[in-house]
């Protein structure tokens, strides 16, 4: 007679062996290293490292590897490692003023201090897919190297700040919070926010990004500034007294200058929305700062009915490793359930039934 | 015991335990009140019981027999996957048997067996809001908490019976917790509700991505929600089970055939086997 299924652990083994396999796929072709994923597939690890919220390329590199390029798994299983490592203390705020940049561009200015860097973008390549890199082989020519620039590079939101025209972000002294540490509150200060949109889905926010622009909560954004480079990481250790240099990581920073009509109490001057993402992640960075301007809605006074402007609603749904983990736990059994429900809509057709 | 090394003894770090049986003490002292915890990223995904997990791993110890299910089985295959975690990262004994063990972490179910003082339930919590599917904001069901203001949700029971005739609400039905807290059972069947009035064990519940933990002390009053004249009923398929003929156990319904043919049986399976093996030691 049937019974219900059994064997879980047997199925499991097997489901990860054929797992193993597939991964590896056609053992007559060499197998992809992790370094190989790190160096020619670095935005997928720029990705994986910020929605992963840790910064190690080559970890990050290992978890697209092992996720077969599933990169929201590899997100996961980053996350899942970094949440097991010891926490020793926080760095010093990373200063990106003095950012050894590989790109800058500003949309606001034809040319400014420091000047526009392009760097390497996708930007103005025509999409054509290039049919020589389906035939391994030959390496790229070396790029052509300017002189670095030696002048410095200032904020373009400084300048307009400078001339009263872009609102200065208010101090705040007091330690920021910790979401991997304290559950988000309602309402969620700046900080926690910034926290939450800076490991959330890229694809999320792009979209919420997009429906300020066409008109759910539109903020009139400019981009002000993107600049992408290494960014220098301190610590202070108790015991030193003073700071010492960990290391470099790469990170994307954008600074969107958006119109603020003005209150009774604040004359009308631009704001900004901020973003800031590990690695090379510029259309992650410019998604976060127009979600961050919108979210900012309610403290500048602003109606707040679009879906962006809405912090619940944004904050507890952009992060992709709680909501891939959500909606594909409706794949685990629910007969217990679904079980109670069939008895209860067999009720409601009887009752039905003998209306009639 | 030997557990796998690299990790400390049931995953977590030791700070981040202590963090979450505070958490636990508070919901201990608040029965059905949600407690916020600063919820850890798990190497299993959210939503497949890293509430449960976190709270199991906090309150385990090495002595511990741990049993788990999933649909009230153990051998569904999220069950043997959390036992495995756990047997890799803290090398605890574990059971398949309810009288044997003395943490039981389950999702969807409650044991039929009567559970002991000695023993602590932990479940598996999605989404620990009673009433969230009425109210989304948490800023303003916590205020609904604070003020025992539950209208909301006596409306809503209410319209299930003008539309229906009855209350339309099979699972996760919401409970009263000590005559002062709405509180979601987890998406067990109603069925299961009255087992946790006046339960000896000790009754935690883990929600990893909403970061809350939730308690029901042993011997706590536990009351689903119903009105004078149409009482809470909980509902069961109303057939006898194949393999052991108990006619007051929750039944699964197993399809054999694709014409129609059916049959129910024990979602509890220690449950059912041992009414097996009595019922042959009989004969």
């Amino acid at each position: 007679m049937y019974v219900a299924t059994k064997g879980g652990e047997r199925a499991i083994g097997a489901a990860h062996a054929w797992l193993d396999a597939a991964r590896r796929g056609d053992t007559a072709l060499a197998e992809v290293t992790a370094a190989q994923v790190e160096a020619q597939l670095g935005l997928a690890v720029d990705r994986v490292m910020a929605e992963g919220s840790c910064h190690d390329r080559g970890l990050a590199a290992l978890a697209v590897k092992q996720s077969r390029g599933d990169l929201i798994e590899a997100a996961f299983l980053l996350r899942a490692y970094r949440t097991t490592l010891p926490r020793f203390g926080a760095s010093l705020p990373l200063d990106t003023n003095a950012m050894l940049l590989k790109r800058r561009v500003s949309a606001t200015y034809k040319d400014l201090p420091g000047g526009q860097v392009l760097g390497p973008t996708f930007d103005y390549t025509h999409r054509l897919l290039d049919f020589r890199l389906a035939a391994a082989g030959l390496a790229p020519e070396p790029p052509p190297e300017a002189e670095p620039a030696t002048d410095a590079t200032p904020r373009v939101t400084e300048m307009l700040a400078r001339e009263g025209l872009m609102q200065r972000e208010a101090g705040d002294d007091r330690e920021p919070g910790d979401l991997t540490r304290e559950p988000l509150a309602f309402p969620a200060d700046r900080a926690l926010r910034l926290q939450a949109l800076a490991r959330g889905d890229e694809g999320f926010l792009l979209s919420l990004g997009y429906s300020t622009q066409r008109g759910y909560g539109g903020n009139h954004p400019f981009v002000g500034e993107i600049r992408m480079g290494e960014v220098t990481v301190e610590f202070e250790p108790a015991e030193l007294g003073f700071a010492i240099e960990l290391g470099e990581i790469g990170i994307t920073e954008c600074q969107m200058v958006n119109q603020f009509k003005g209150s009774r109490t604040e004359p009308p001057q631009f704001t900004r929305g901020y973003g800031l993402v590990f690695g090379h992640g510029e259309r992650k960075a410019m998604s976060m700062a127009l979600v961050d301007r919108a979210l900012r809605a309610a403290e500048l006074g602003e109606a707040c009915d679009a879906p962006a402007q809405q912090q619940e609603f944004v904050l507890s749904h952009c992060d992709n490793v709680e909501a891939t983990g959500f909606v594909e736990h409706l794949k685990l059994p629910h007969y217990v359930d679904f079980q109670s429900e069939l008895e209860n809509v067999r009720t409601m057709r009887a009752n039905v039934e003998a209306v009639k | 015991m030997t557990h796998h090394t690299g990790y400390n003894f049931a995953y977590l770090d030791e700070s981040t335990k202590r963090m979450i049986r505070r958490a636990i003490l508070k919901a201990v002292a608040i029965p059905g009140h949600q407690v916020p915890f600063g919820s850890r990223e798990m190497p299993l995904p959210y939503g497949w019981g890293t509430g449960g997990i976190q709270v199991t791993a906090a309150v385990l110890g090495p002595t511990d027999v741990l049993k788990v299910i999933d649909q009230g089985a153990d051998d569904t295959t999220n069950a043997v996957s959390i036992r495995a975690f756990f047997h890799r990262v803290a090398g605890v004994a574990t059971t398949e048997r309810t009288a044997e063990a003395t943490i039981i972490q389950t999702r969807h179910r409650i044991p039929e067996r009567l559970l002991t003082e000695r023993q602590i339930l932990v479940y598996q919590v999605p989404i620990p809001e009673p009433l969230g599917k009425l109210e989304p904001r948490i800023a303003e069901t916590r205020r609904m908490h604070a003020l025992a203001d539950y209208g909301l949700m006596h409306v809503k029971l209410y319209e299930d019976i003008a539309r229906f005739g009855h209350i339309a609400t099979s699972y996760a039905y919401p409970v009263m917790v000590n005559a002062r807290y709405l509180m979601s059972p987890s998406p067990i069947p109603a069925f299961d509700n009255p087992k946790m009035d006046q339960m000896p064990a000790l009754q935690l519940f883990g929600a990893g991505r909403e970061k809350r933990i939730y308690a029901v002390p042993p011997y706590t009053s536990v009351r689903s929600l119903d009105f004078d004249d149409h009482p809470f009923r909980p509902i069961r398929a109303p057939h006898a089970c194949e393999l052991c003929g108990s006619r007051d156990t929750y039944l699964d319904e197993v399809l054999i055939d694709d014409v129609g043919g059916r049959i129910f049986v024990c979602s509890d399976t220690d449950h059912c086997s041992e009414r097996q093996a009595m019922k042959e030691a009989a004969e």
